[in-house]
């Protein structure tokens, strides 16, 4: 007869701490690796468009002539691509997710305020100057 | 004099989240006999590989399946990289061994909790689900994601598990294997449980060999098939018994699935004790040419992925088959004959994943 097989589990269950927490007043639980969003340092970005043309899912749109950087966050797949790719490293994954919406908004966008550094002009007396050390 | 009558199961079932449609004909209340139907959820995804760079595509393969995702992953990755010419390094190949045994036991559980809220067992259902989540614990560490890893890529693997993390994770093993050993007495032993499965679904040994059951279900009818035996990834290098059950009824394919959960825990720790040092990936030299068959042994059975590339950056076709479409015609078989009240466990039964199915 094993018809209290379960009674000791369910004993030690009724006894036990909740295995749930009561989030949102807990936070949730998150390790240093969780996918949660995207987010973008846009002094960064060179806009070389890598994460677009990478992106599995499409969501994501640079625009090179108005400098923007646009997410759709509803089509992203947090699948971390874009981060991987990104020569600049301006892209990165952010632990916590993103907030819920009640309807589709416009897609994220970011200006991007990347300025390409001058290259240092040679000067003649620079020129001469190294020549001279 | 007895009536025939068509009763409609699904798409829309409380047992049942996957949609799946069965025309059940039955004389009183028992099924004569069965039409299935599918193409609820077809999504594409396989047309998709035409228009994703290859590396890329393995995120795609992995999202077929929001259960056995690693595992497609993994079998993408292994048929890719028999057309670019690259070693998988030897901790690669590893880690994805043990990162698809705890898919499977994650995916495991996930059934044994479904199938005990089948029954109406919602204590049972809860303390499967518990235990689950230690599981995907576990790979979110490791990983970065719960049920979608994204860690297997063409070439090796993108993370590695430190050392002092490992560690970690086979001693919490030791807790997972006490709270399993739990879960499977009651399984295996419980009066309720076992009125409502044994002797149900019957599937003989020539029917599941001759209709092409693969995975538990094949096995929990005698038949010895796992793929792991071939030895893909690191399986060659562990010690592995295909667990294999002779009575063919609902409970003979639960007993399968309870027991793969500590052949799963055990390949776990030995994987663990014997991961060697050493570099994550090889770089592809060339662009896939040709063509390619990569088999893996899924939660639920076989998975086969087939690619064909032409030299270029773009895959021409994929082509996914899985377990449960070949798993079909066998619970045809099954449904002929039982109690209409026995049809939503004898489906379950063989752990259906349709979202995979019609990709």
């Amino acid at each position: 007869m094993a018809f209290f097989e379960m009674a000791k589990m369910a004993i030690i269950t009724v006894l036990r701490k909740p295995s749930t927490r009561r989030y949102p007043s807990v936070p949730a639980k998150r390790t240093p690796l969780s996918r949660g969003r995207v987010t973008i340092d846009p002094s960064r970005c060179i806009s070389c468009g890598m994460c677009m043309k990478k992106c599995p899912s499409g969501a994501i749109c640079v625009r090179k002539e108005e400098k923007t950087w646009s997410i759709d966050r509803l089509k992203c797949i947090v699948c971390n691509c874009c981060v991987e790719v990104c020569p600049a490293h301006c892209l990165t994954m952010e632990t916590g997710y993103t907030p819920c919406v009640t309807e589709h908004r416009a897609r994220d966008t970011v200006t991007i305020t990347y300025v390409k550094p001058e290259r240092p002009k040679k000067s003649e007396s620079g020129e001469k100057e190294e020549k001279a050390s | 004099m007895p009536r025939r009558i068509v009763v409609p199961f699904g798409p829309q079932h409380p047992v049942l989240p996957e949609p799946i449609h069965l025309d059940l004909v039955l004389k009183d209340e028992r099924v004569e006999s069965v039409l299935p139907s599918i193409g609820y959820v077809h999504r594409g995804l396989e047309t998709l590989v035409a228009k994703r760079e290859y590396p890329e595509y393995v995120y795609i393969a992995e999202r077929t399946c929001g259960i056995c995702s690693f595992i497609h992953g993994m079998t993408y990755c292994q048929a890719v990289e028999q057309l670019v010419d690259c070693t998988v390094p030897d901790r690669a190949l590893f880690l994805r061994t043990i990162w698809s045994e705890y898919s499977r036991l994650h995916s495991h559980l996930l059934w044994l909790g479904l199938f005990a809220d089948a029954l109406g067992f919602e204590n049972l259902f809860m303390a499967c689900w518990r235990l689950r989540e230690s599981v995907l614990d576990v790979l979110e560490e490791t990983t970065g994601g719960r049920v979608i890893q994204g860690s297997c890529k063409v070439g090796g693997v993108r993370k590695d598990i430190p050392g002092e993390t490992l560690e970690r994770m086979r001693r919490g093993l030791d807790g997972i294997e006490r709270e399993a050993r739990d879960i499977a007495d009651v399984f295996l032993r419980d009066d309720s449980i076992l009125s409502r499965t044994q002797g149900i679904g019957l599937l003989s040994r020539e029917d599941a060999y001759t209709l092409g059951a693969v995975g538990p279900t094949a096995r929990a009818s005698g038949v010895r098939i796992d793929l792991r035996q071939t030895g893909y990834a690191a399986y060659g290098r562990l010690s592995f018994r295909p667990v294999v059950e002779e009575a063919g009824d609902c409970h003979a394919r639960c007993t399968v699935r309870v027991r793969e959960l500590f052949t799963s825990i055990d390949l776990i720790r030995e994987a663990i004790a014997k991961i060697p040092d050493g570099p994550l990936e090889d770089r592809p030299k060339k662009n896939p040419e040709g063509e390619a068959f990569s088999r893996a042994e899924q939660p639920r059975g076989e998975l086969v992925h087939y690619v064909r590339g032409d030299g270029s950056r773009h895959l021409m076709r994929s082509r996914i088959r899985t377990p449960t479409l070949t798993n079909l015609p066998p619970l045809v078989r099954m449904l002929q004959g039982c109690n209409l009240a026995d049809v939503p466990v004898i489906v379950l039964s063989i752990d259906p994943c349709i979202g995979c199915a019609e990709r």
